[in-house]
This record gives C-alpha cells, sequence and structure tokens, in this order.
C-alpha cells in the first residue's frame, strides 16, 4: 500500500519538526531536543515499563473505538466507558467479598466492568438505531454524566478525613504478572489479534464495514442494521469497561473522576491515523506516547516548568499530520485561472482511499 | 435566591457566547468540538491585549473604560478567529474529519492558553495585579443598579460584556431566520449541494460561519477572566464550559435566541452546587455533586426526545458533520 508509506513518512518528518520548534523554543539544537525525546521515553527500565503501559492502554481504548468507527459510529464517549468501568470495578473492590474471596472477586469485577462499559456504549447506540439521534453529541454528554457520578461516589465512599479522595483500595487487586504492568501488556497484544481478526476475517467484520458504507445496502442485503449497531456498541463499550478494571484493578487501586486521562479523545487520534487497522494502530500509539513520555522529558531538561508546552507541540503534530492526510489520499491539480471560475481550485482524484480498499479486500 | 439568579446569568453568559458562535458553526454542516479550545484561545488573547494596554500606561488606575471593552472584545475575537481559521483550512479546505480535526483543536487551544497566559500574561505578580485592576474596571456596571434593590441586582448589576453576549444572540437569532445571509446558510448546513447549485458560495459561507463563530465563542473565554473571576486559573475549567456550551446548542434546538434562556437555566444549574445548601437546609456536599451532571442529562433527554418527535423544525441542520466535496456529487 503505497499511501501507508506515505503517512509514515509525513509521521516522521512532524517528528523531525517537532524537534526543531522545541529546539527553537528552548534555545537548544534539535539533535539534542531528540535525544531527550529518546532518553525520556527509553532512559531507564522503569521509563520502558511505563511506556509500554501507557501504549497498552491508549491502544486498548483506540481497538475499542475501532468497530464503531469502521460502523461509521462516531463513539466519543471512551472516557465515559472507561470511567463506569473503572466505578464498578472500585465498588467491587471496596466490598467485604473482595476481602473474604479475592479470585471470585476479581472474576465478578471483569464481568461487571465490560457490563457497565457496554451498557453506557449501548444506551446511545440503541437510540441511533431506533431513532437517529446524533450519537457524537449524545457520547460526549455520556462522558460527563459519567466523570459525574464517579465524583459522586467518590465523594460519598471517602473517609471522612480524606477531603474527598479515596485512598488506595486494600483488596481484591487483580493478579500481578512479573510486575504490575505486565497484565496490561498483555491484554492488550491479545486483543490487538482479536481486534484484527473480528474486523478482518469473522461474518460480524464484513456486517459492521457493510453497514458502514452504506446502511441501505447493509438492509437489503438481509442485515439486521438495528442489531449491527447495537451489538458493535456494546463490543466497543466492553473493551473500553475493560480499561477501566486495569486502571483500577491492575494499575492505580483508586478511583477519581480524570482517571482516564482523556484517553478516550486521544485514542481517537490513535485510531483513525492508524486507518483502523488494528497493526498500524500499535505503531500510532507507540508514536503518540512516545511523543507525551518524551515531551515531558525534554521540558524537564531544559528546565521548562510550562507544562502547556508540550500540549501545544503535539497538537501541532496532529494538525500536521491531518493536513497530511489530504495531499495522501488526494491529488491536487491546479487549473489555470481561464478555466471554469466557479469550479473549486482543487481537483482531486479519489485516490482509493485505504478504507475503500480494505473493504474491496474483504470482498 | 437572588445569589441564585446573578451567578446564574453571569456564569450562563459564558455558555451563551459560546453557545451562539457554536449554533453558526453548526448551521454551516460543521461540528466544532474545537470550541473549548477556541474559547481558552479568546480567553488568552483577550487578556493578552488587556495586558499590553494596562502595561503601556503610565498609570494604571486611569485605564479607560471604553479602551479596555474595545481592546479585550477585539483581541478574544482575532484569536478565537484564528483558532476557527485553523479548524475551517483543515475541514472546509482540507476536508479533513470533523470530529478529529476539533478534538486536536480543542488540546491546542487548552495548551496555547496556557502557554501564552503563563509565558506573557500572568508572569509576575505585577502582571496579576494589573489584570485583576483592569477586570474591575472592565466589570462596571450601572450606577442607578443598586437604588432599585432586587430588580436592579439582577437586570442592571452587571458589566457590559453580559449585555453585549444578548444582544450578539438576538442579532444572530435575526440573521439566521430573517435574512437572506441567514437563509443561505441554512441551505449550506442542510445540503450544501443544493445551496451550491443554487448558486450560493459554499465554501465562503462556511468559512464565514466558522471564523464569526468562533470569534464569538472566544469572547465568551475572556469573559469568564476577565469579568467572571477577574484573573488566571487554568485552561481546563474554560474547557469544561466549552462542553457544557456545545451542550446548551442541542439543549436549545439550534436557536440562538432560545440559547438565551438555556444559558441562564444551565449557569443556575451550574452554580446551584455552590449556592443550595444555602437554600435548602440538610442538603449535603455530596448530594451537590449529583447536581452537576443534571445539565448533561437535560441534553441528553433533550436530544432523544428531539430525535424521536422527527419534526423537521427542531433536528440538526441535515449535513451536520459531513464535509462537502463537490466532485463527488
Amino acid at each position: 500500500m503505497e499511501s501507508n508509506r506515505y503517512s509514515f513518512s509525513s509521521r516522521a518528518w512532524a517528528l523531525l519538526l517537532i524537534s526543531c520548534l522545541c529546539g527553537m523554543l528552548f534555545d537548544g539544537n534539535p539533535f539534542e531536543v531528540i535525544e531527550y525525546l529518546f532518553d525520556g521515553a527509553f532512559g531507564t527500565k522503569r521509563r520502558i515499563w511505563n511506556l509500554l503501559r501507557e501504549l497498552s492502554l491508549l491502544l486498548l481504548v483506540g481497538l475499542a473505538l475501532v468497530p464503531a468507527f469502521k460502523m461509521k459510529f462516531w463513539n466519543l464517549g471512551g472516557n465515559g466507558q472507561i470511567l463506569m468501568g473503572a466505578l464498578v470495578t472500585a465498588a467491587i473492590m471496596r466490598s467485604d467479598f473482595a476481602f473474604s474471596s479475592p479470585t471470585l472477586a476479581n472474576l465478578v469485577m471483569l464481568v461487571c466492568a465490560i457490563l457497565a462499559g457496554a451498557v453506557w456504549a449501548v444506551i446511545p447506540a440503541i437510540f441511533k438505531a431506533f431513532f437517529r439521534t446524533n450519537e457524537s453529541l449524545f457520547t460526549l454528554m455520556m462522558n460527563y454524566i459519567a466523570a459525574g457520578l464517579v465524583s459522586y461516589f467518590v465523594f460519598k465512599w471517602a473517609p471522612p478525613s480524606s477531603s474527598g479522595t479515596l485512598g488506595i483500595l486494600p483488596n481484591g487487586h487483580l493478579p500481578e504478572i512479573y510486575n504490575r504492568n505486565l497484565l496490561t501488556v498483555i491484554v492488550a497484544v491479545v486483543l490487538t489479534v482479536g481486534v484484527y481478526f473480528y474486523i478482518r476475517h469473522s461474518k460480524h467484520g464484513y456486517e459492521i464495514s457493510v453497514v458502514g458504507e452504506s446502511e441501505k445496502t447493509a438492509s437489503y442485503a438481509g442485515m439486521n442494521v438495528k442489531k449491527v449497531i447495537i451489538r458493535t456498541l456494546a463490543i466497543s463499550g466492553a473493551i473500553c469497561g475493560v480499561v477501566g478494571l486495569l486502571l483500577v484493578g491492575s494499575i492505580n487501586f483508586t478511583l477519581n473522576n480524570t482517571l482516564d486521562d482523556n484517553m478516550g479523545f486521544t485514542a481517537i487520534m490513535v485510531a483513525w491515523l492508524g486507518k483502523f487497522n488494528p497493526f498500524m494502530m500499535v505503531a500510532t500509539a507507540f508514536l503518540v506516547t512516545f511523543l507525551t513520555r518524551g515531551m515531558a522529558q525534554v521540558q524537564t531538561e531544559f528546565g521548562v516548568t510550562n507544562d502547556a508546552v508540550s500540549n501545544v507541540l503535539i497538537a501541532i503534530v496532529y494538525f500536521i499530520i491531518i493536513a497530511c492526510e489530504f495531499f495522501i489520499v488526494y491529488k491536487v491539480k491546479f487549473r489555470g485561472k481561464k478555466a471554469n471560475k466557479t469550479a473549486d481550485f482543487i481537483t482531486a482524484d479519489l485516490d482509493k482511499s485505504t478504507d475503500e480498499q480494505s473493504i474491496k479486500e474483504d470482498k | 435566591m437572588l445569589l441564585l439568579i446573578t451567578g446564574a446569568i453571569s456564569i450562563g453568559v459564558i455558555f451563551l457566547y459560546g453557545c451562539v458562535g457554536e449554533i453558526l458553526t453548526e448551521k454551516s454542516g460543521h461540528l466544532n468540538l474545537g470550541i473549548p479550545g477556541v474559547m481558552c484561545m479568546g480567553a488568552a488573547g483577550g487578556c493578552w491585549g488587556v495586558s499590553i494596554y494596562m502595561h503601556s500606561l503610565s498609570n494604571p488606575s486611569e485605564a479607560a473604560w471604553f479602551w479596555l471593552i474595545i481592546i479585550a472584545v477585539a483581541f478574544a475575537m482575532l484569536f478565537g478567529a484564528l483558532g476557527g481559521a485553523i479548524y475551517s483550512i483543515l475541514t472546509v479546505s482540507l476536508r479533513s474529519n470533523q470530529n478529529i480535526t476539533g478534538l486536536a483543536l480543542t488540546t491546542f487551544g487548552a495548551g496555547f492558553a496556557q502557554f501564552v497566559m503563563n509565558e506573557y500574561v500572568v508572569k509576575e505578580e505585577i502582571d496579576k495585579a494589573l489584570l485583576s485592576q483592569a477586570s474591575k474596571i472592565l466589570k462596571r456596571s450601572f450606577s442607578f443598579a443598586d437604588d432599585l434593590g432586587w430588580f436592579g441586582e439582577i437586570f442592571f448589576s452587571h458589566g457590559a460584556l453580559v449585555y453585549l453576549a444578548i444582544i450578539i444572540a438576538l442579532l444572530a437569532s435575526f440573521v439566521l431566520k430573517r435574512t437572506k445571509v441567514g437563509l443561505n446558510l441554512r441551505a449550506v448546513g442542510e445540503n450544501p449541494a443544493t445551496a451550491d447549485a443554487a448558486g450560493v458560495n459554499v465554501n465562503a459561507y462556511k468559512y464565514g460561519a466558522i471564523l464569526i463563530g468562533s470569534a464569538i465563542a472566544g469572547i465568551g473565554g475572556m469573559f469568564y477572566v476577565m469579568d467572571y473571576i477577574g484573573g488566571w486559573e487554568n485552561a481546563s475549567t474554560i474547557e469544561s464550559y466549552g462542553w457544557l456550551s456545545i451542550a446548551l446548542v442541542i439543549f436549545c434546538l439550534w436557536k440562538p435566541n432560545l440559547s438565551i434562556l438555556g444559558a441562564f437555566l444551565f449557569g443556575a444549574l451550574y452554580v446551584s452546587p455552590f449556592v443550595m445548601p444555602g437554600i435548602i437546609k440538610g442538603i449535603t456536599t455530596t448530594q451537590t455533586e449529583l447536581l452537576k451532571i443534571v445539565p448533561y442529562v437535560v441534553t441528553v433527554i433533550v436530544l432523544i426526545v428531539t430525535s424521536i418527535l422527527d419534526s423537521k423544525e427542531n433536528q440538526p441542520p441535515a449535513s451536520l458533520g459531513l464535509n462537502y466535496f463537490r466532485e463527488e456529487r
């Protein structure tokens, strides 16, 4: 696929540009910036593990979004679905049950977190399927409702002396494999492969692409569009619920309403830049995590206390990549002034976007 | 109770600016999820302008109310429009996905605001003092408000920016409903291909609506910093107001005149956790946490009800979220 090669090179250019921009901002030389970027991401063993964990979490949320986005269902509710998964996990970890029989409690946590995430995603899906309610606005609102619920329960559960924060929950931790990051990485690897086969090689995956291309075609072909929408979002939410489970049960052991760290939004970038291909998304998730963690290091090295710089630079990289996408997908031809005046200045041949290609491959 | 109403009005105005801006943008068929970022940029721009003006004066206490308003509003609009320009170049000309671009713009705007404010506007203590001084002048209200008791308190005790918001909302409503420009804009949002065939310059309308909408939303961010709290805290609060503004757009069914009432209702819901304990006895802070999600729940209900009723009047613009590409017709 030629377009993939271009899009990767555009990412490499973006990386080079960001380091030059940094260099100018901090009066350092760009190569030094690149060095610190790598140091921040891979410098020590601990940093590598952190990078892997963050990458896996982001990748998981991205994977959750893939089926929904393939179906052109704009699930912006990743944050809320993660938080709901986290909320029920924390609720079970607080109970006496988690103290008396931890293994059973872990299983219950898994089932409940999956259910909670799925329910939170299925609510907008049902209304989208039956009444065509705008899903991007609906899921967006569900985020804030989830965040509100979480902060309500945190207030309720918090011991009176702790000024509204929930301390470390002692019971019901998920089993630790090697260290507390590896479990997350394993789940991410399993689900990457799983989602890949689900999307590419299963009947459900095919139905999702057809519904995404045209709902009418799907219903003429005898697919139950409503069922496909609801089922897909249940899967999407379930994976987000698992992320919530991992965040509370295996990484943080506590609950607050910013636990999701806006991953629901960042993961949209990851999924979209990876063209909804789980394996390419590993690369994009890596790029995003690498930039975030590396930039933090660059700032410390240059003594910049203003943490906004990294956000600005990362956003600029996003913009560049978004803008490049157009030139990857379309071929630009400038017409002379004499040509039809009302015509757009850009003539574009649809250069077979990758999405279409993948569907053809499926067929 | 009075506290609830005045509080609702002053915070509602932030939502009103953001909401009217977003309505104009959405009427052109573009769902700008970057509005929170745009509001942050407007806040940073407005404060930057004010700070430059205050520094240029030999005696800051003599800053003129008129010039402060002009500078604050102009800079807020300029920076808001800058955010809108990034968004519109990417989505209108380059046809990028609107959701993705909007989210990236929100990240950018929040970071940009934080950066500009910390680096240039409130770097030293003196800057903070200047900013709060400017804010006091900016907030100046009608002198006769105090003589009118509760009536004056509710209607006349606000700064000029509150009234400006209401004027803008009414004006936007008038333009959308009663003028040819408004009709064309709505046509672009409903069905750009038809509008194009009718001879409307689709891209020009899209650019215009997004830029003006973003400029208006920018004032909202500036209002929060300069009028509502009178100093800089952080960008994340403004960001959350931005999301509420987008919710408000749905709540008021894409109608700017309705959004005035909606904004004050949202404002009331938003401040109620802070003032309710004074009004209803026995309500705990834990319970007030639940009040905070009421605006979102109400928005969801409105969204559902409008889609179930499916009346033609109260729908989102038909091509909302879809980019128009004339050669794909």
